[in-house]
């Protein structure tokens, strides 16, 4: 079975499985240079102009698998070898352009951009052109396309220009990390940076979870990934890697479903915070509206925290579809909590590094959760659940109207309805990534069939209500 | 006095929410609220095939059931209690 989407994914893949390998053994400074001769050997080129250039970029590819740039804040960056400065074109006319008499592209054009020659046939004047775009919906032929970069047309906050050398350029400002562009950029040319060396660092000084013990907390997309194994085996396989258990960070949203619910009752308007790329999106864009945003910590940051609550000197280690928990992790109030965060690509690759398995494990069992804090994974999922948790409460006297925003563009519009005050409801469900967690770029496979699976995975939860799975945390915790 | 219950997935399929009510309810009977801190643990590592671990200080006690929680009360909880002079 198809372990990943693309070949990009499986060449970022196999150099991650390889820097992984390496490191288990402390070899990895003898051998890192060999890895690239591994992935690409013999003289044949497959992938661009000779197997030197091949090389190299899996040498940038490896430094951003030891965690790249120490000095770059951002966890997304460019492999500026690997761009392949694609054409900027912009909107133009090709030859399907029939010269004909209507003209409605001239028409519509507000600049004068658009001429025609001896043939009739129409052509775009790129200085007076704005990309508004008209002439291309009106054209009876569609003759008129719009040649875009995939990095650029993927990133929907525009943080993605043409930098120096024609080489994609992120503006780190804007930037939300949500890494769109690393899952489109058909060249493999954007990455994120990986942290699976702190993590394979942190499991060999536990010391077999002797010294301390290591957590794996594991975001509910979880359940859509990894289709050649059943759901028990891969947390079979994230013990056998050392992890000293597996907890789910659905029940971090059941936790977190509870109190934003009450908040949204006292509030009247609020946004959710779960989604670290919405929540910073929010901050840089519409920072008037950032004192709307939930208190709660994420899902993750709230197991996260109880964990450590319990346990102060264990080390917890996200594993999850997002590559903006990469960038949250940092952040002061989650920073003491979770130690390192890890994509599905990462353990993929660290269940490979050590040759195990998964599929022919013994099925191991998670469930904490209930059914809501499971659905958290897929668009809509947060909405429905703090429905149910102001239905648990008895909190009747607040009518719910939410707003499930699925995608970064679906947020920004209702951000900014909200802005002006004209938002038709008092809770933004904001993701993202479309189809929400399980259309994250740390996935490896995104797919309709996605989302059935999460809601699957929450019907088969033992819990069938949010208060039924956090009032047991609620009993053992009061008194720590 | 910690007594940790298990409320990792494997435990929690096998009853800790009962567990943890048990033992909540035994504590208040018998006023041990001062001598016993009830905490949760994830997971000690010996999931059993039957019922919860629970965690008495130190020392791990896997399998308690509903049935046999009265009897592992007495004997690892009040007798320990009375043993250390606290009761």
């Amino acid at each position: 079975m198809r372990k990943f989407d693309t070949k990009v994914q499986n060449l970022k893949y196999q150099v991650l499985r390889e820097v992984a390998r390496y490191s288990w053994t402390d070899q990895l400074l003898e051998k890192e240079l060999d890895i690239p001769m591994s992935i690409v050997p013999g003289r044949t080129a497959t992938m661009r102009c000779c197997v030197y250039k091949e090389r190299a970029i899996l040498g940038e590819r490896i430094k951003l698998a030891k965690g790249g740039n120490k000095e770059n804040p951002n966890v997304i960056e460019v492999i500026d070898i690997a761009c392949d400065e694609c054409p900027v074109g912009g909107y133009e006319v090709t030859n399907a352009c029939r010269g004909c008499l209507a003209h409605r592209c001239e028409d519509v054009c507000r600049k004068d951009a658009i001429t025609f020659d001896s043939y009739q046939k129409a052509h775009i004047d790129k200085t007076k052109c704005v990309e508004c775009g008209q002439c291309a919906k009106v054209c009876p032929y569609g003759a008129i396309t719009h040649i875009e970069r995939p990095c650029q047309r993927a990133c929907k906050i525009k943080a993605i220009s043409v930098g120096p050398n024609s080489v994609a350029q992120i503006d780190d400002e804007k930037c939300i990390a949500c890494g769109a562009c690393v899952y489109q950029c058909p060249f493999g040319a954007i990455m994120d940076k990986s942290y699976i060396l702190d993590v394979i660092d942190m499991i060999k000084k536990s010391n077999n979870n002797q010294n301390y013990r290591v957590y794996a907390i594991i975001a509910p997309s979880i359940s859509s990934q990894f289709s050649y194994a059943k759901l028990g085996q891969v947390i079979s396989g994230i013990k056998a890697l050392g992890f000293f258990t597996v907890i789910e960070v659905a029940l971090g949203a059941d936790m977190v479903a509870h109190s934003e619910a009450k908040e949204l009752a006292e509030k009247g308007f609020l946004t959710s915070s779960c989604c670290p790329a919405f929540v910073d999106y929010v901050k840089k864009q519409f920072p008037d509206l950032a004192p709307h945003i939930s208190h709660n910590l994420s899902p993750m940051g709230a197991i996260a925290k109880y964990i450590k609550d319990n346990e102060p000197n264990c080390k917890v280690v996200f594993i999850g579809p997002c590559t903006a928990k990469k960038m949250e992790i940092k952040l002061d109030k989650v920073k003491p909590y979770v130690d390192s965060v890890l994509t599905f690509e990462e353990l993929q690759a660290l269940f490979d590094s050590k040759d195990l398995d998964i599929a022919s494990m013994e099925e191991d069992v998670l469930d904490n959760a209930s059914y809501y804090g499971r659905i958290f994974a897929r668009s809509g999922g947060v909405s429905d659940a703090v429905a149910q948790a102001l239905k648990e409460q008895g909190i009747d006297n607040f009518d719910l109207k939410a707003v499930p925003c699925d995608g970064i563009e679906a947020c920004r519009v209702a951000l900014l309805k909200a802005s002006k005050r004209v938002l038709d409801g008092n809770f933004i469900e904001g993701m993202a990534c479309l189809g929400g967690c399980i259309g994250g770029a740390g996935c490896l496979t995104h797919g309709e069939k996605n989302k059935r699976e999460v809601d699957k995975y929450g019907m088969e939860a033992m819990e069938k209500t949010i208060t039924g799975a956090i009032s047991m945390l609620d009993k053992v915790n009061s008194k720590l | 006095m910690i007594v940790q219950v298990c409320v990792g997935s494997s435990c929690h399929l096998k009853g800790s929410a009962d567990i943890v009510e048990l033992m909540q309810k035994a504590i208040e009977r018998d006023h041990l609220e001062s001598e016993i801190t009830l905490a949760g643990s994830f997971c000690t590592g010996q999931c059993n095939r039957v019922g919860v671990t629970i965690t008495v200080d130190d020392q791990v006690f896997p399998g308690i059931t509903k049935d046999g929680f009265s009897e592992f009360y007495q004997e690892h909880i009040i007798k320990k209690l009375k043993q250390e002079g606290s009761i």
